[in-house]
């Protein structure tokens, strides 16, 4: 068969097809290259630098060659010695040599000394012997331990940042061992993470579920007020809303004030509202309420009230109808609403960095201080990693339980 | 219409390249430093005097919250768009170290003071290194609220930590840094034999222990200007901020707090120029000028820092706007009173007693 033109017909359609397909292609390409770009890729970089250790091995090459064939014990022979003098030398002069100061450092500390020290007096020691000139420039290159920390640093990739993040580390013959009592925050602050985020999309159901069913069955006019009420807020700018609860909370704030003018609380007895994770959770649910109610809303203003007045006629009592017949409608409503709360929640940085005290902060609180502060961003993307592992995992077992294609967002 | 369109056309190109023309011969330099009242006394102490005598200069003002993460990424993306960053000296020396910034010959690149006196020997001992060229001495002490306590009112770091004698909640900075010293000092230990007693086990025991006794009275900020403000609300009896910052919540907002200078800790801000910025020749020239003996005591007109150059010092007048004796409120005057970061120390340890802190904290 033939089209009008003579060419085959079935040439003539997929040539058709493929304009379209590749008509579709452009109108998603924008999207796609700006996830790509904007998402995917920085993520992928991300998990790079979380087992990325290039800079020993980059900046020291001969001493981490020379380590290769080093038994491990006593002390490694002259030649390496050697080559760790060439090696700091060559850093010194790049000034390179403080990249691999910083790393060592967060290993063992007074590492960050040890080799910057070394590298002042490199310049001096011209000539061999290496090994005496070395531990007489610092006595830690006489140590079997410190050429243990950089044998085990010489692979250009490790799992040490990961290790770190879970309150662990290798010892100085590289076995797992966990971090001194002292030194362990990470694993119970992702801990804290998980309840706290846990508890706070509890209460915004509490507190959304009522507020988006008096919506859904008001009088459009009254309805339309309370959903005024319930974006206004949401309009307004995160920092204000927080710093507004601050004003709201601190010890001479409003709510405190309120209770002793009415007397039920003596004046020197305030209890403390802000500044610990009461402060935190009442923020961050006030925040995050809209992001319940709204789905909730949008499921519950779908059922029909006929379907409560046919369980009522049928003998059900209020409460009945309610739990049997109207619940079950808005589970998809509640479902969308958790997932939204608790995935925001669980990764919130900047109400909890105000208002979260010392028992109120989160785990992206100490990934923004890697990032920022300790300059430490392996760790900080190893934590990032373990947050979004952690996430795509609930996410994979609320889909089995509850399965995502009966969550509804509208 | 189609005549007048070219034509518009053409005078737009015009226009456009006279436009390119002229930002060519001028220069844009990007200055960047810690915002509000500090960098509002930059701007009328050097940036806009330099303007005014260089008209071909133009000094971008941006503001950033300190630390080495914003350089590091530029020069990682390998494009350095900042000329000139106004740090602490730790991060200066740390970012020496890792080649983020620009070596610099003081002596060759700065100007004498008036009598001669080289920069090396005119810029207070102790605060210049390879990368940073210092501006002002800042130090980090303790205020109180003076309607807090009836009868004796606090005097020393001992009374800080004193929560018999003097009750109510404190505010500190949430860092190991400082808090450990004045723990030690408060707990006895003598300003000079610090950083000696830190250096073992034993003393970092005995400084978290000592911290640990008003651990539950203590509120943590992380923000510059939280202290002044949980100072103000009466949140706090006691609290630990830049000096400035404490300087403009008494003199300026006349809230009812004081000084306790014994055991402040003095700090160096300054100049460093990334390594790979665009424009360093144009910059030296600014740093040159707004480093001079007079420009650094312009400085304090406006904010209660210490100049860096020991021929400032006699220069330093009168607030611009308050017209007060800025003397007494220089942290340099009560040096005898505290002690100076040891940075080398802290280099070594933060990371370690960072994590210990926050563990510490959650306890």
């Amino acid at each position: 068969m033939r089209a009008a033109d003579g060419t085959p017909l079935k040439v003539s359609i997929a040539r058709a097809m493929r304009r379209n397909r590749l008509l579709a292609l452009g109108l998603i390409a924008p999207l796609f290259f700006f996830i790509l770009f904007s998402f995917i890729v920085p993520i992928v970089d991300m998990s790079l630098r979380s087992i990325d250790n290039s800079v020993v091995p980059g900046v020291l090459p001969n001493t981490t060659a020379a380590l290769r064939d080093w038994d491990g014990e006593g002390l490694p022979p002259e030649a390496t010695f050697a080559a760790l003098a060439a090696d700091i030398n060559a850093g010194r002069e790049s000034r390179e040599i403080g990249k691999v100061a910083t790393r060592l450092n967060y290993e063992v500390s007074g590492m960050r000394g040890t080799i910057m020290g070394t590298a002042r007096k490199i310049a001096r020691i011209e000539e061999g012997p290496y090994k005496e000139a070395l531990i007489e420039a610092n006595k830690d290159w006489g140590e079997t331990e410190t050429w243990l920390l950089l044998k085990r640093l010489s692979d250009p990739y490790t799992f040490g940042y990961y290790l770190n993040a879970v309150d662990m580390r290798f010892d100085s013959v590289g076995n797992v061992v966990a971090q001194p009592e002292f030194r362990q925050i990470y694993v119970n602050l992702f801990i804290r993470t998980l309840w706290m985020s846990l508890l706070i999309t509890g209460l915004t159901i509490l507190l959304g579920y009522p507020i988006a069913h008096l919506m859904a069955t008001l009088p459009l006019r009254y309805s339309n007020l309370l959903m005024i009420l319930v974006l206004l807020p949401f309009w307004t700018s995160l920092l204000v809303r927080t710093t507004a609860w601050i004003v709201m909370l601190q010890s001479e704030g409003v709510i405190n004030s309120l209770m002793v003018w009415i007397g039920l609380i003596a004046n020197d007895a305030r209890p403390q509202l802000v500044h610990n994770k009461i402060g935190t959770i009442i923020a961050m649910t006030h925040i995050l309420l809209p992001f319940m109610v709204l789905p909730l809303y949008s499921v519950m203003k779908t059922i029909p009230p006929s379907y409560m007045r046919a369980a009522r006629s049928l003998g059900a009592n209020q409460l009945t109808a309610f739990v049997r017949v109207y619940m079950p409608q808005t589970m998809a409503g509640v479902g969308a609403g958790c997932i939204l709360v608790f995935i925001l929640a669980i990764g919130y940085y900047i109400t909890p960095e105000l208002v979260g005290g010392t028992s109120g902060t989160l785990i992206s609180n100490l990934i923004a201080y890697h990032m920022q502060q300790s300059l430490n961003w392996s760790l900080a993307a190893a934590l990032g990693v373990i947050l979004l592992g952690t996430v795509a995992a609930l996410y994979f077992i609320y889909n089995r339980i509850v399965g995502i294609d009966n969550m509804k967002l509208g | 219409m189609k005549n007048t369109l070219r034509y518009t056309t053409v005078g737009l190109a015009g226009v456009v390249a006279m436009a390119f023309g002229a930002s060519a011969q001028a220069v844009d330099l990007n200055v960047v430093s810690w915002g509000g009242a500090y960098t509002a006394s930059q701007l009328k102490a050097y940036h806009q005097p330099y303007m005014k005598a260089n008209s071909d200069v133009k000094l971008n003002s941006l503001d950033y919250s300190g630390g080495l993460a914003e350089v590091r990424a530029q020069s990682e993306a390998g494009n350095v768009t900042w000329d000139l960053v106004d740090v602490v000296v730790a991060d200066a020396i740390r970012g020496c170290d890792e080649g983020l910034f620009m070596e610099v010959d003081h002596d060759a690149l700065l100007l004498p003071a008036p009598d001669g006196t080289p920069p090396t020997e005119d810029f207070l001992e102790g605060t210049l290194s390879d990368c940073f060229i210092p501006q002002i001495i800042y130090s980090f002490a303790f205020a109180y609220r003076t309607d807090a306590f009836k009868g004796e009112q606090p005097k020393t770091m001992a009374d800080v930590f004193d929560l018999k004698k003097f009750p109510g909640k404190r505010t500190l900075q949430r860092s190991p840094v400082n808090n450990l010293e004045w723990a030690l000092i408060a707990d006895g230990v003598s300003v000079d034999d610090v950083y000696d007693v830190l250096d073992t086990p034993e003393g970092i025991e005995r400084a978290f222990a000592k911290l640990g006794t008003i651990k539950s009275e203590v509120i943590w900020w992380t923000e510059g200007a939280v202290p002044a403000q949980l100072l103000a609300d009466g949140e706090v009896v006691f609290g630990n901020g830049y000096n400035g910052r404490l300087f403009s919540a008494i003199e300026e907002e006349k809230q009812p707090l004081a000084m306790i200078w014994d055991g402040q800790v003095l700090d160096i801000d300054g100049w460093s120029i990334p390594a790979e910025g665009k424009n360093k020749e144009e910059v030296l020239e600014f740093v040159k000028f707004a480093t001079d003996t007079q420009r650094l005591a312009d400085q304090a007109k406006y904010i209660s820092y210490g100049p860096a150059r020991e021929s400032s010092l006699p220069l330093v007048s009168k607030h611009a706007e308050l017209g007060i004796d800025m003397e007494p409120h220089m942290p340099t005057k009560y040096a005898d009173q505290g002690f100076l970061t040891n940075f080398q120390w802290w280099a070594d340890n933060r990371d370690e007693l960072n994590e210990r802190f926050e563990a510490w904290l959650q306890q």
